[in-house]
Order: structure tokens, then sequence, then C-alpha cells
């Protein structure tokens, strides 16, 4: 598998392949926790205002800009603040956030030390999804480490600025990667979502302001502070800062995790060299999931030929989302029905059950997809399904619902062929009435 | 919920009013995840210590549960239904290793399905299933963070990638 920067420094890779990155003392020898004595000289406002300007956006997937996140927690508020790092990585195709937290721990505990500092929080909790058992353990370790050396504690680094980081583990539920779900994962209830607003920076954990960050946009926030916010927005876009960190996986030669600049140009080139182009190379390109299983997947035109940049526009543009950066590569062998059917009996799994329209919608589409797959599918089956994601789509209590309609709606579009063999096999194409691939 | 393992149904459980009972360094190992919270929040060390119970006793079980609730001041049916929500708790026995093969899409595509009838057809049972022995149980589960180093599949606590029939023998043959 493959770890590397393309089109740019490797920074949140810097460590990757240094031996005992995950140690203290390799993480000081490679500038560890410069950032953190750089922030207790400024002021917490000016940490903010820093991270405002680099213009990063939250890399869990859905990418709002954290700057912004931070600023809404009310510093004068008299209730304890605090900080959470969602460990919790299950978008399906996502897999970068454990390759930071298996090799650059200490980058999560000094983001998250900056954060708190910024934030007015004196207790941080990395929330690990609970088959991360080995990572928790490697966490552990570099907490020890970081209380020992006084990077943790009371009156860190010899400053008035006092904070405590913990573990905690879930215990198998994608849900809980939702920031509420994981407040209410956290405080030992079912991972059930919850109301917004109050959002979390006013009311989050046990009813008081917090904030949830994805690993790496933790990892992202000392280089932000070390380098200046411009000066990191300028690695990407204007309105997409940074670099980000891509999970490519399925039919390519070499998957990997690839740190590139945001505005990366252009997709194509991105699979067909950078990753070393397709697994089997008599096999044409078919789809792509660029943004893990909850964004729209894009078929071969989309890509081929079309210069798609690599960042939150560019993507849109395309027809698509960054998300998570979970990027999915299919050839021509895969039948998107069927791709498509994994990924809904993924969503019915994880729902979480709380309301009707995610936990019933996500049932039915399972059994109808079930039914298609038998061979019993019927043409209007395609309409059928768009229909229930109609009855999801913006009606759930959170965005699951959401994600379980756009890989459908998006593939019954993009795909018509894979769904008509399944649809049209044993009828007589003049007798089909209402049907959404009629002309 | 949980295709994981057809046994999560609670409704198959029967309850008694025993406490478990564990010994002292266990109760420590739980105390010292209770001081990662305020004292008046012990209900957020729930999970970690449902893990214990369940690493201790084998599975989540009526006396176990009695003992979580007692100790956390909290109602045998909090216990319950916190512990019910999440798929890596099990409520009846298990084999020994547990088996969890990664099925959602990227490792579905680089060839799960050859992985999965491969490990069945070895030990002569099916998702869902423990060996007569109580040696191995496995479970079809969802995307476990390794597709770029598609099929694999987490034992227990470990992660097994890049998997080849031929990887898989060793492997389970391996493990006594």
């Amino acid at each position: 598998m493959e770890i590397r920067a393309i089109g740019c420094e490797p920074l949140q890779l810097k460590r990757m392949h240094i031996k005992d990155s995950h140690t203290l003392k390799v993480y000081l020898e490679t500038g560890g926790y410069k950032a953190l004595r750089k922030a207790l000289e400024m002021s917490p406002e000016a940490v903010i205002e820093e991270v405002k300007k680099s213009a990063l956006r939250g890399r869990g997937g859905a990418g709002f800009p954290t700057g912004i996140k931070w600023g809404f927690v009310p510093r004068s508020s008299p209730k304890p603040k605090y900080i959470v790092c969602n460990a919790d990585e299950s978008e399906p195709g996502t897999f970068k956030d454990r390759y930071l937290l298996e090799r650059d721990p200490h980058a999560v505990i000094e983001g998250m030390l900056i954060a708190a500092y910024a934030l007015g929080a004196k207790t941080g909790y990395i929330y690990f999804r609970g088959e991360y058992r080995y990572l928790i353990e490697i966490m552990d370790k570099a907490l020890e480490e970081a209380r020992a050396a006084n990077y943790l504690g009371e009156n860190i680094l010899g400053s008035d600025f006092s904070c405590e980081i913990y573990t905690h583990t879930g215990a198998g539920a994608y849900i809980c990667g939702e920031e509420t779900a994981l407040l209410s994962s956290l405080e030992g209830y079912r991972g059930h979502p919850r109301m917004k607003p109050p959002f979390p920076a006013v009311e989050g954990l046990y009813g008081c302001p917090t904030v949830v960050n994805n690993v790496e946009t933790l990892t992202a926030v000392p280089q932000i502070i070390e380098m200046g916010g411009e000066e990191w927005r300028n690695l990407g876009t204007e309105k997409s800062g940074g670099t980000k960190l891509w999970s490519v996986s399925g039919h390519v030669k070499k998957p990997g995790v690839y740190e590139l600049p945001m505005g990366y140009r252009d997709m194509e080139k991105f699979i067909m060299e950078d990753c070393g182009g397709m697994l089997r190379p008599d096999k044409k390109l078919k789809a792509v999931i660029p943004g893990g299983s909850s964004v729209y997947i894009m078929n071969a035109d989309q890509i081929i030929g079309k210069g798609v940049t690599m960042d939150y526009e560019g993507l849109v543009a395309a027809g698509s989302a960054v998300g998570s950066g979970g990027f999915i590569v299919m050839d021509e062998t895969v039948d998107i029905m069927e791709s498509t059917k994994n990924l809904t009996e993924f969503y019915k799994h994880e729902s979480c059950g709380w309301c009707t329209p995610c936990r019933e919608g996500t049932d039915w589409l399972v059994k109808i997809f079930n039914r298609i797959a038998e061979g019993r599918g019927r043409p209007e089956d395609a309409q059928l399904l768009l229909d229930i994601c109609d009855n999801i789509e913006g009606k759930s209590f959170c965005p699951l619902g959401d994600a379980a309609a756009w890989p459908i709606q998006s593939a019954i579009k993009r795909f018509p062929e894979d769904f008509k063999k399944w649809l049209f096999k044993n009828v007589n194409k003049d007798e089909i009435v209402a049907n959404v691939y009629a002309e | 919920m949980a295709t994981a393992l057809p046994t999560d149904f609670t409704n198959q459980v029967n309850y008694t009013d025993e406490v478990a009972e564990f010994p002292p360094e266990v109760i420590e190992e739980m105390k010292s995840h209770l001081k990662k919270y305020p004292p008046e929040r012990k209900r957020s060390a729930l999970i970690p210590i449902l893990f214990i119970v369940q690493r201790e006793r084998g599975y989540i079980d009526p006396p176990g549960v009695n003992f979580v609730a007692k100790f956390l001041d909290l109602t045998v049916t909090d216990v319950w239904e916190t512990a019910t929500f999440y798929t890596m708790f099990h409520f009846r026995p298990i084999g020994k290793y547990h088996i969890q093969i990664c099925r959602t899409l990227s490792c579905k595509i680089m060839g799960e399905p050859e992985i999965t009838e491969h490990i069945c057809r070895k030990l002569g049972i099916r998702p869902g299933e423990t060996t007569p022995d109580g040696k191995f149980t496995v479970s079809m589960v969802e995307c476990l963070g390794s597709c770029g180093t598609a099929p694999m599949m987490q034992i227990n606590f470990d992660y097994y990638e890049n998997l080849t029939p031929e990887k898989v023998d060793q492997i389970l043959d391996s493990l006594q």
C-alpha cells in the first residue's frame, strides 16, 4: 500500500515513513509541539483567526469551515468546554485517519491542545471506533508520554493553560461518526443523533459547549499555526485551503493514502498515473466514488478528458463531493446495481432506528434490491427506488438518510444500463408505461 | 440492525437477579475508566466497562449487566438499552476466535466473496455460526477502515489484510 504526497511537500504524511514516528522523541525531533508553544504565546482569538484564514474545512465529510465552528463556542459561558476528536472512522472507503492515529498520534494530541487552548477547554476526549482497539493502545502510550513531559496536564509548558485528554471507545456503530450521535455515545447512551439546534458548540457533551473535529482536521491545526493560516491556505485554493488526504481503494495498481494539495488537477491523471492506473490494464475504468460511500457515484464519462479538479468546488462541479476522501475506483467488471445494493445494505445495517424515514426507508430499499438481485426485478423498480429515496432525503433526523439516498439516485441516473439489464429481463419493452427509463 | 450475529436478541436471554463478581484487579481496571469522566457522569464509562465484562465473561450476560448497573448506579434497563445498540457486544457465547469479514464495497470488489466462501468451507459453518468445538465464530461486518488493503478480516481485535485463500489458511491454522 502506498502512502505518499503528490504535488506538494508531505504535511499530514510528514512522519509516515519515519521509524518510531509514534513516539514523543521522534515527534520532537521532527518539529513536534513547536506549534503548541507558538499558540500559547498567541491569544485564543488570534489562534481562531489563523484557523479561519486557513480556510480549513472539516475533513470528516461534511466540510464545515473549522474556524467558524470554533467561533461558535461562547467563551464567556461559565460551563466547562470540551474538545472531542472524532476517530470513529467508518465511512466505507475511508482509512486515512487510521494511519494518522497509528503513526502520528502526537500530531492529534497537539492539534487537540491548540484547539482546547483556543476554545478555553480543559478536557478533551478522543472517540475511537471500537474496532480500532490497537490504536487506542498506541494513543494511551502517546498521552502518557505527553503527560510525563508536561505537554498535558496542569500548567502546560509553564503557561497557565491546563488540559487533559482521554481516549474513549465506541462499540461498532457507523452512526457515532455523526457528531451529536457521538456525543450521545460518549455519554453512555445509544448512539442516537440529537436535534440541532442547539449545536454542540453551544450544548454538546453533558450540555456544555463542545467542538467535535475529525482526526485529519486536528492534525492540520499545528501546521496552520506553525506556517500561518494564509500560507497554509495558499497550498490549496482560495476556498479550499491546504492539503487533503485521499484513501484510495478498489481497482487501481497502487491503492493507499495520498496527500494532494486542494485543487489538484486532474482526477484522470490521479487515477491513471499517480495511483498506477487500472489494476487489470485490459479492464476499463467504469466508476469512481470519490468521497466515501455517501457521495454521488461518478461514471467514467464524467472523469475521462474532463479535467476534474480535486477540491470542494471542483468535485461539486463534476457532479460529486469531497466527503471524507474515500476514493473507490471500480473497473468494468463491477455491476453498479450490485455495488449500490452492497452500500444500501450497509446503510440499512447502520441506520440507528431513531427516525422513521431512514429506518423504514433503508429496509424497503434493501427489500427491493434483494428482489432485483434474485432476478425478479420489475421495470418500475427504478422509479420505486427513487420514490423511496425521495421520502428519505432531507426528511431524516440526521444526514445518514441523505447518505443512503444519494448513491442510489446517482447510480440509477448515471448507470442506466446496469439497472435496465436487471429490470427489463423478462419484459416486452413496448408494454412499459410508468418508468424512469422510458423515453 | 445486527446481521452480525443472529443470536443478538435479548428477548432470548434468561434474566436473573444474580450479580456477577470480578477479581480486584478487574475492578481496578474498571475504576481507571471512571477517572476519565466527571464524577456525576459515571454513565460515560458504560461502553468501556461493558467491553471488560464481555472479555471476562465471554459475552454480555444478565449477571454481568446486573453488576454494571450497580457499579455505575444505573438501572438494569439502562445498561441493556445501551448494550443492545452496539454490534460489538454479544449476548450469547461466541467462539474463542471471532472472525469478522468485511463485506462492504471495497472489500467486496477486491475478492471478499471468495474469502468468505473459503473460510466457511474450511470451518464448515455459515456466517453467524460457531464451530461445534467453540473455537471459531464467523460474522460478516461492515467497513473496518482497511479498504486499501482489501480484502480483509478482523479476528478478535487483530487486523489481517490483503487476504488470499492461502493466507487465510496460514492464519487460521496458526490459531490454537
